[in-house]
């Protein structure tokens, strides 16, 4: 039996607790296996046999490079021969949680680089403690005598030299571990490995078709299961309900049944699954189904476009109040000694995150334990769900997580990972749940809609002296992390993320009504930063035009933050902002990073700039050529960076542009990429990229990178939109019908 | 049609004989019945290129191809575009470091592959027409042009 079975079977707990105070130690280590195989920590496995050091990698790769990066991080502070590092996804276990997010295995908000930067560099320095001491024990030499180059630990002063594989086949290897701390750690100046692009480890696998996804999961015996769920968006969170309201009332299964390969026809709370011995049959037998459903849930009452216009109401009534966070001053004082003020209303659709792997998931349970392989953000969280669904202990579900084919948020749901669940321990087999692209499109984690209301006061010298923020939306954090929500009911981070000012106004007010839907709403991308930026960053344009200023010119003068500054100055060279354009207008966005909550947010700065054309016939908006400029702080793999720069301008240029999902009787109108439009290839604009480099940490993971230039391009396209034709967008998406409205209202204002 | 019939194909040179349902998508006898599962499933009605395979030496949404419509029909998947892995498409996508979750990036090549066997030299504008029936949702559609530009030039000159 490999050793990383034998762990996970008898329990053994390895690793590091974090300490208070920062200090880390390990729990347990122990030298098993075979002869020079030895896990100097939870983290860290050195194979004196295959000449290897194996890293674990704690949580999602879902394409930001984590796969990667935590292997480097460690490698660094180890003093590896990268050509020896291998990867392996980490088992399900605290003590791989990520200190950063909820302090549970996984990741959210983009916090995998963030998150475990520190805790990954520690537990790599301490790898290399280990070696030496022991090395210097079989020496008779004093610790501080010996040193290391890459994967070898040196005794300068004898020149001998002993490799890390060789400390591991040490008769009486001692795997005590020192304490270690910050200091510890190598400055930044000493790095060889961080900051120097390698070749992705996960990339070999992905061009062969051998990447292993949570839908490529094969057990023999396994059953197929294809589940049929209501009309009406439904993604209950298994922790906090099971979706019965929404869940069969009726079911005929007569026809399905009859269909070769389908065994049974299963109840669930929320949906009808159809079990089978084939995947196909499950198909035929989920369409020969008939059900009729429970009605009546607030869900099955929520119309999006109704939700709009009732919201815009909602966020203008400051009767209505919500609850403030992160206020400066007075705004009301500030607004009634204003020589002049400025209003205005955004609104937004919600988004979907269609992840080109429908959520899906397989498990087996066998008595008093269940594996589950599942393509997750959430470990900790798949084990609670599992454990809630089946009964079984927390610590008796194995969690297998795969390769992600798109996270971004979504797959921290948990539904089909408790459907496998349930389903395997009603069936008494492996179960394979897949999620058809319709399934996937119908029951989302929406990006919620929004409502919001901006005021500015203008003072008689024309200074910005206040500024009101109100925010109406469903709330992520009542659905998907009640704990939180009930502990702090109304403060959301996710949605609010962003909306903090982040300009030097000194009467500042930031307010989050909260409205329940009843429809889905989760973890979209940087959530709250896709709404909140685009009524910011449009507004403080809106302010620019009002005062008569340059809106670049005036963010960087109302900016306090030196990295704001210098990303926005960059961004205006590189556009060479004030050459004009034929027919053509440039817009700049700026994101601070997110702040107003954690959710998706960090400290990382960036401008964007774009350079769009309308045709005015179609009312079709065309963005040419993007400019971004972004200081994430330390960038881990700078070449991989961009690409994740690249996504999100990408993301943001369609969801300003055209991604929406409508919501009818809490029916969601959309199906599949026919109706639901994600960029292709034909439609992606020339992308320019810069990168500072103005604070030492990594603001963020590599996923929440994706999020920084996300949040900005629909500001920013709106604001050139702006320049180009006085015409001012305030919904997003930008629908062509929207901005031939818009481009009329400016033709009537003139005439 | 709630019966399955017996079909045989071949599948990356390899004569195979499967049991399925008429109408069972060619995908999905790939992946769950052959357990070949470089090609995905993305969206079912070929909307968005994941499940690209060769049939015939042709690119296809293996989506749309009812398993009772291949039978005696060559198919080649990601698995059997090389024996080594080795494919000057391949290669180019590892220089390039294109995949990012890369789900979609088998479907990509297979579509690439087919590209450059009807036309070996494309400008970068016949490769967006071209490629622009599949879905990148990473949106790494710059590094999967730059991979195609740098296949086809590596093919011209060692040819």
């Amino acid at each position: 039996m490999r050793r990383r079975a034998f762990l996970k079977r008898t329990g053994i707990a390895l690793g590091f607790v974090a300490m208070p105070g920062g200090l880390l130690r390990v729990v347990d280590a122990h030298a098993c296996g075979e002869e020079g195989d030895v896990d100097l920590n939870a983290w860290v496995h050195v194979s004196n046999s295959e000449n290897t050091i194996t890293v674990k990698c704690p949580t999602a790769e879902m394409g930001q490079g984590l796969y990667t990066a935590i292997p480097l991080l460690v490698a660094e502070e180890l003093d590896a021969d990268w050509r020896t590092i291998r990867v392996e996804q980490a088992p399900s276990d605290r003590v791989f949680s990520n200190p950063d997010d909820f302090s549970v295995q996984g990741v959210g908000g983009s916090r995998s680089t963030q998150g475990y930067w520190r805790i990954v560099r520690l537990a790599g320095a301490q790898a290399r403690a280990i070696l030496i001491a022991n090395a210097a024990r079989e020496w008779k030499v004093g610790v501080d005598e010996c040193t290391t180059e890459p994967n070898n630990v040196v005794h300068a002063a004898s020149g001998r030299k002993l490799s890390y594989m060789e400390v591991a086949k040490l008769d009486d290897i001692q795997l005590d571990a020192p304490l270690l701390t910050d200091k510890d750690l190598k400055p930044a100046s000493q790095w060889r490995l961080l900051g120097r692009d390698v070749p992705r480890l996960d990339v070999p696998l992905k061009v062969t078709g051998t990447a292993r996804y949570g839908i490529d999961v094969q057990i023999p015996g396994m059953y197929y299961a294809s589940i049929l769920h209501p009309p009406v968006a439904t993604l209950p969170h298994p922790l906090y309900g099971d979706g019965a309201e929404n869940g069969p009332l009726k079911i005929d299964s007569a026809e399905a049944i009859k269909i070769e390969g389908v065994a049974r026809v299963v109840p669930l709370p929320h949906g009808v699954a159809v079990v089978g011995t084939d995947y196909w049959a499950t198909v035929l037998g989920k369409r020969a189904l008939k059900v009729e459903w429970k009605q009546g849930s607030l869900a099955s009452q929520y119309d999006s476009e109704a939700k709009k216009r009732e919201w815009v109401a909602v966020a203008l009534d400051r009767t209505r109040q919500g609850r403030l966070f992160e206020n400066a001053g007075s705004f009301d004082a500030a607004f009634k000694a204003a020589a002049q003020t400025l209003s205005a209303d955004y609104v937004t659709d919600h988004g979907h995150h269609a992840c080109m792997e429908p959520f899906n998931a397989t498990a087996s349970m066998m008595h008093d334990d269940m594996e589950l392989w599942a393509p997750t953000q959430g470990q900790t969280w798949a084990q609670q769900a599992c454990a809630t669904v089946t009964g079984l202990a927390e610590d008796k579900i194995r969690v297998f997580t795969t390769f992600l084919g798109g996270g971004f948020g979504a797959k921290t749901e948990q539904l089909a990972n408790a459907e496998a669940a349930m389903l395997s321990k009603i069936m008494d087999k492996p179960v394979k749940v897949i999620w058809s692209r319709e399934d996937d499109v119908k029951h989302g984690a929406y990006r919620p809609l929004s409502a919001q209301h901006l005021d500015a006061a203008i003072s008689a010298d024309g200074k910005v002296t206040g500024w009101s923020h109100r925010v109406v939306a469903d709330s992520v954090l009542a659905r998907a992390r009640k704990p939180a929500w009930d502990n702090n009911p109304g403060i959301d981070s996710a949605v609010a993320a962003g909306m903090t000012q982040p300009y030097g106004i000194p009467n500042k007010h930031h307010e989050y009504v909260h409205q329940p839907g009843g429809v889905p709403v989760g973890y979209w991308n940087a959530v709250g930063n896709g709404f909140t930026i685009f009524a910011v960053e449009s507004f403080m344009d809106e302010v620019a035009a009002k005062l008569g200023k340059d809106p670049l010119q005036l963010r960087i003068d109302l900016l306090t933050d030196a990295r704001g500054k210098a990303v926005l100055e960059l961004a205006r060279k590189m556009s060479d902002w004030n050459r004009p354009r034929e027919g053509r207008a440039l817009g700049v966005a700026y994101n601070h990073g997110g702040r107003g909550g954690r959710g998706g947010g960090g400290t990382g700065q960036l401008a964007e700039v774009v350079e769009v054309s309308v045709d005015r016939a179609s009312g079709v908006i065309k963005v040419h050529n993007v400019w971004a400029v972004a200081d994430v702080g330390t960038a881990i793999q700078p070449r991989h960076l961009r690409q994740q720069l690249e996504t999100g301008i990408i993301w943001g240029l369609s969801a300003g542009l055209r991604e929406r999902v409508t919501i009818k009787a809490g029916v969601v109108q959309q199906s599949n990429f026919d109706d639901y439009h994600v960029p292709r290839m034909d439609e992606v604009p020339n992308i320019q990229i810069a990168l500072l480099q103005g604070a030492m940490e990594p603001s963020s993971g590599a996923g929440q990178i994706a999020g920084l230039p996300q949040a900005p391009m629909a500001p920013a396209i709106a604001n050139a939109v702006f320049r180009l034709t006085g015409a001012r967008l305030r919904a997003m998406p930008m629908l062509p019908q929207q901005v031939k409205q818009a481009l009329s209202q400016v033709a009537i204002t003139k005439a | 049609m709630t019966q399955m019939v017996k079909v045989a194909l071949t599948v990356n040179g390899a004569r195979r004989e499967v049991t399925a349902h008429p109408d069972t998508p060619l995908l999905w006898v790939l992946r769950e019945q052959l357990k070949i599962t470089g090609a995905k499933y993305g969206c079912g009605v070929g909307q968005c290129g994941a499940c690209t395979v060769h049939l015939e030496g042709k690119p296809v949404f293996s989506c749309l191809h009812a398993i009772r419509d291949v039978a005696g029909k060559s198919v080649v998947t990601i698995e059997g575009l090389s024996p080594t892995g080795n494919h000057p498409l391949q290669k180019a996508w590892i220089e390039e470091q294109t995949p990012q979750c890369g789900y979609c990036q088998p479907g990509q090549i297979m579509r690439a592959a087919g590209l450059l066997k009807e036309n070996p030299r494309p400008t970068r504008a016949q490769i967006v027409e071209y490629m622009k029936t599949n879905i990148c949702r990473c949106g790494a559609y710059n590094r999967i042009i730059a991979a195609i530009e740098r296949a086809a030039a590596s093919a011209r000159q060692e040819g």
